[in-house]
């Protein structure tokens, strides 16, 4: 009995010695909520120096929080526990989350910074005129492979995926709406696709891929393909880059059947407790210094031209990451299908999964 | 012969249980009866009689039968090896410590050593062997869960064990029984209760285990645990997800009530 008091008051004094050093700590870089930002972000997705320097010009303490999907994410605003005071979404949540009213209106007078981006990223059809969002990163959805282990493959088509000699190689995201999409951009049909028997014969396309399947996995595929672990896989254009930086094998191909194009924006969710620090930030991370600086390190394409102008030639010329206007017409953006047919999409994809043995 | 201060004793007891175990139960069954739009329904249980609930529920059962089986191997033997030793408690605390480490952290090193290039292919090179992707395969699933589960069956089999009167292992032994029969007749139904709590706590959890399917098997396997988890996370159709874990909660109740049954048949009271 004695050594179980001991060992509780233990406990209590430890828990209260972090507590208190916690508190202490939080004390230190910024004095009360007014004074702190909440960041809500996708993985490895933002320069942790941009968000130093963005401390130390502000005074503005930074809470980082990161997600891994964009349900997730807004499951996660719903619920409301956390006060995040910028999420960086894509552009089908956005529309979501302005049906859901989750987002509060951009005073744009506050962004000056704006006038940095390409007009042909402003004013697209999931949020008119930039009411509430501002574009961050954008990019695709291809392939990125090593061409020293695929023999004469190319990935100029999707079909290429089904080839025979890719035995148990193919590695691709754990995401419905990419997986199906591909099934649907290989037939031919439309990623938003409402038709059942579209989805239907994407699917049936989709489970003849199995046998080619190695595995469905998350960001762990970045250090898989560096080490050449893997063959092949189907990824997002930015996470191909950071592969590609550390292992010069490699290539990337966006199919010319179609694929996904996509925005990821910064928004400010209606939990924000300091709408004026968020402004703060959306405009310095608009801002061509740190705007270059970010798309370096992250190696998504930044649609920010001021701070193209600053990046190395070589990049943003790449037709890879920058797809000149005509090749984007073959990419569609994801809109948001309702709980329906997400739910439709969900249960496919689950239905794929399971044919892989 | 309850007094009326042993029954306001009982009272916060009884808010705990009301709020933090009927409570969500209630909610998750609630929950389950509602469709995407909030309506009232039965579509869920519906849909979760078709064959891809059906084959997933059937999988997750394989995969978790065979956690446990080759978890109970490894640990009855061990377990009672243990009781054997002269430092016991520590031998214990030895095989404790690693439950101490985070699991996901413990996943992320599996994918290092399962690696093309990890420790394991450079030892099966310098046997001779060509190396083999060992990650995604159902094989190294099962292997990281057993490893994972191991302690966990451990403790339960080591306090049964330990509690077992070695007088009565004399007895058999002096009454003429092989070490075999002594342990068939003696030291295994004594230990059962041990063994069934171990089914447990490993068999349950392993039913739903859902990070390690995507890191170690690449969601070559699925539970119903993945399955929840997509459902709450991606398609937010809470009802589906709810009506997959009201399964899961009836599936737990019928396997507590088969392994806990005590010594129904056993040979020995």
């Amino acid at each position: 009995m004695k050594s179980l008091i001991q060992a509780t008051i233990a406990i209590i004094v430890v828990t209260a010695l972090l507590m208190y050093a916690g508190n202490a700590m939080s004390a230190g870089s910024g004095k009360s909520g007014k004074d702190t930002l909440t960041i809500f972000n996708w993985g490895e997705y933002i320069d942790p120096d941009l968000l130093k320097q963005f401390e130390k010009e502000t005074g503005i303490h930074v809470i980082y929080e990161t997600f891994d999907s964009n349900e997730a994410m807004m499951t996660k605003v719903q619920q409301g526990g956390t006060a995040y005071d910028i999420a960086i979404p894509s552009e089908y949540m956005i529309e979501k989350m302005k049906e859901e009213d989750l987002l509060i209106p951009l005073d744009h007078s506050k962004i000056p910074n704006m006038k940095n981006i390409d007009p042909y990223f402003l004013d697209l059809p999931f949020d008119d005129n930039n009411k509430y969002s501002v574009p961050y990163f954008w990019g695709t959805v291809g392939i990125v492979y090593n061409p020293s282990l695929v023999g004469d493959l190319d990935f100029s088509s999707w079909e290429d995926l089904w080839d025979p000699s890719l035995k148990r190689t193919v590695f691709l995201v754990d995401g419905a709406r990419e997986v199906i999409g591909m099934g649907l951009n290989s037939l031919g049909y439309s990623l938003n696709s409402l038709d059942n028997n579209e989805l239907r014969s994407a699917t049936d396309k989709l489970i003849k891929l199995a046998p080619n399947v190695k595995a469905i996995i998350g960001d762990e595929i970045t250090p898989l393909m560096i080490n050449n672990e893997a063959t092949v896989a189907l990824t997002w254009s930015g996470q191909a880059a950071d592969m590609m930086y550390e292992n010069e094998d490699l290539d990337f191909a966006v199919p010319e059947e179609g694929s996904n194009l996509w925005f990821d924006n910064m928004v400010i969710p209606k939990t924000s407790k300091n709408i004026d620090g968020a402004h703060a930030f959306i405009n310095f991370m608009l801002d061509a210094d740190s705007g270059a600086q970010n798309a370096d390190f992250v190696g998504y394409s930044t649609p920010n031209i001021a701070a193209m102008a600053l990046m190395d030639e070589e990049v943003v010329t790449d037709e890879r990451y920058y797809p000149t206007e005509e090749q984007r017409d073959t990419l569609e953006v994801y809109k948001n299908l309702g709980p329906d047919y997400l739910g439709k999409y969900n249960e496919l994809f689950l239905e794929f999964k399971m044919s892989i043995r | 012969m309850q007094t009326k201060a042993s029954k306001s004793a009982l009272f916060p007891y009884v808010l705990w249980i009301a709020f933090f175990v009927i409570a969500p139960i209630a909610l998750v069954v609630y929950y389950s009866l509602l469709d995407l739009h909030g309506n009232f329904t039965l579509e869920n249980y519906k849909a979760f009689f078709t064959s891809v609930y059906l084959k997933m529920t059937l999988s997750s059962f394989w995969y978790a039968f065979l956690i446990t089986f080759f978890t109970l191997l490894i640990s009855y033997p061990t377990a009672y090896f243990l009781t054997k030793t002269k430092h016991k408690q520590l031998w214990l605390l030895l095989i404790i410590i690693p439950s101490w480490i985070n699991l996901l952290l413990k996943t992320y090193a599996f994918i290092g050593i399962f690696g093309l290039y990890g420790p394991i292919n450079a030892f099966i090179e310098v046997l001779g062997f060509d190396p083999k992707q060992m990650l995604f395969t159902d094989i190294s699933f099962v292997f990281v869960s057993v490893y994972i589960f191991i302690p966990f069956m451990i403790l339960p089999i080591f306090n049964s064990l330990d509690r077992l009167n070695p007088t009565l292992v004399y007895a058999a032994r002096d009454l003429g029984a092989s070490a075999f029969t002594t342990f068939r007749r003696v030291v295994l139904p004594l230990t059962m209760d041990g063994v069934k709590a171990g089914i447990q706590v490993v068999f349950i959890p392993a039913l739903s285990l859902f990070m390690i399917t995507r890191l170690i098997a690449g969601n070559r396997v699925i539970t119903l645990g993945t399955a929840i988890e997509q459902q709450f996370l991606v398609t937010q159709n809470w009802g589906m997800g709810s009506t997959i874990a009201v399964f899961l909660i009836l599936f737990m109740v019928i396997i507590m009530l088969i392994t806990g049954q005590k010594n129904k048949g056993g040979r020995v009271r």
